[in-house]
């Protein structure tokens, strides 16, 4: 390499430093942030899974025609909310994605996120592409099947990702009450990162 | 989505010996009795019209985009995406070698990564439906399957070792589709081989699995004679997305595009 293209090569990179420096090191192999699809939340602002990097969270997948299981979903997430000290509480994200794209748009998705009253400070309601809906649904071990009449078959899991996007743990007991052995994992995977802040 | 000259082009690119890899048929598509009896459909399933690749991915194919993706290659890739084992026997992390011959379909590859060379393509994995509605046709008629000796022709293959080395892609005839090797070269991942829920009726189980599944759904399967197609089933849906095996591969599909010709 010649001098001139040396500066000119050091010159970029350190342009491109500040850019760099944003998303630190890279994401451990199996993380779910891996991922790379756009999703859009109830809101309408587009974002990326990694966006939620930092913090652990909660991941569950739904959609907003379900009557019977997916509420007890959004009940379970809260369930885990209330469980948690205030300061805990504040640590934790929830994102839950839906599985039918195709009829849960934005203004779906936001009529469940202020019917259930969540709070946009932790809650993300959020769809994306079919393919990326079964990309999310395989890294977290989801199952569904689109049914005759619209409804999905699908198994019903809460899954915590740690704040690099790890999959800690997950629990089908679904309910206001929290799965005890789910909520030590929340509650552990809280004091880790909340010791690294 | 990918125009067909473009698709043509790549496909001259990557042609391997007299055969051109990556050759599309389209399949008319309608109403389909599949051997998934599911409590919503009957077993009864739309396929609208699609098309299909007419033969499995080779090593040659693949190759090409791994060479173009590096994030697929297999020192590259994430343990998200593939177990271990991922093209694990091929000579170098872009190279099939001796070993993977070009024409020989690429196996050992995830779910992630095979729709992941379907979606560079322009395409995506066929459903379920699309496949097995494809793969329910002989030489000669679009449903065989209730021919017993077509099934024992399937079924044959299934008694060969899987020691022996894959046969090459396009060796054997055309069905009446004009498709190669849905049966006899490999297994074959599908979009939505996760959604397979092969279970009497998950809401009869105990008191913490009532509420596992939403809404509702068993299957069951009536084509008991059905073995091969059975086979698949069972195979598939014990998969996770990651996992590779020697003898899974793919094939692509995608939709018609709007407004060409039916």
């Amino acid at each position: 390499m010649n001098r001139i293209t040396f500066l000119l090569m050091a010159a970029l990179l350190a342009l491109a430093a500040p850019l760099a420096a944003e998303d630190a090191a890279p994401l451990p192999a199996d993380s779910v942030y891996l991922l790379e699809d756009v999703y859009t939340d109830q809101a309408g602002n587009d974002f990326r899974l990694a966006d939620g990097r930092g913090k652990p969270r909660l991941v569950a997948m739904f959609y907003t025609s379900c009557r019977y299981v997916c509420p007890l979903i959004v009940d379970s997430a809260k369930g885990v909310e209330r469980a948690l000290e205030p300061e805990e509480r504040e640590r934790l994200g929830i994102l839950l994605v839906s599985l039918d794209p195709a009829r849960d748009d934005v203004a779906a998705l936001k009529s469940v996120f202020d019917k259930r009253r969540l709070d946009p400070a932790r809650w993300t309601l959020a769809r994306t592409e079919p393919a990326g809906v079964r990309r999310l649904a395989a890294v977290i071990g989801v199952r569904y099947r689109p049914l005759a009449d619209g409804e999905f078959n699908h198994t019903s899991s809460l899954v915590l990702l740690d704040a690099e996007g790890r999959v800690l743990a997950s629990t089908e007991r679904l309910g206001g009450v929290p799965d005890p052995d789910f909520l030590a994992a929340v509650k552990a995977s809280l004091a880790v990162s909340g010791a690294t802040e | 989505m990918r125009l067909l000259p473009a698709s043509l082009a790549l496909a001259s690119l990557l042609a391997v010996g007299p055969v051109a890899a990556g050759e599309w048929v389209r399949l008319p598509g309608g109403e389909f009795q599949s051997v998934l009896r599911y409590e919503d459909t009957g077993g009864k399933v739309q396929v609208a019209p699609f098309e299909l690749q007419k033969r499995p991915v080779t090593n040659a194919e693949f190759a090409a985009f791994v060479r173009d993706n590096p994030d697929w290659r297999r020192d590259q890739v994430a343990a998200l995406f593939a177990d271990r084992r991922y093209l694990e026997r091929w000579a170098s992390p872009t190279d099939p070698g001796p070993e993977a011959k070009p024409g020989q379909p690429v196996v050992l590859v995830s779910w992630f990564a095979a729709q992941a060379y379907c979606e560079a393509q322009g395409g995506r994995l066929p459903t379920w439906n699309e496949w097995e509605y494809a793969a329910a046709a002989d030489e000669t008629r679009t449903d065989a399957r209730a021919d017993p000796a077509w099934r024992e022709r399937i079924l044959s293959w299934y008694a060969v070792p899987s020691s022996q080395p894959l046969p090459e892609v396009g060796r054997s005839p055309a069905n009446a589709y004009g498709v190669q090797d849905l049966h006899g070269v490999v297994w074959e991942w599908v979009d939505d081989y996760a959604a397979m829920l092969v279970s009497a009726d998950n809401r009869d189980q105990g008191d913490p699995d009532l509420t596992r599944f939403c809404g509702a759904g068993a299957l069951s399967m009536d084509d008991r004679e059905n073995y091969a197609v059975l086979m698949r089933v069972a195979m598939l849906s014990a998969l996770q997305a990651r996992d590779t095996t020697r003898n899974l591969g793919f094939r692509c599909a995608r939709d018609i595009p709007a407004g060409a010709k039916p």
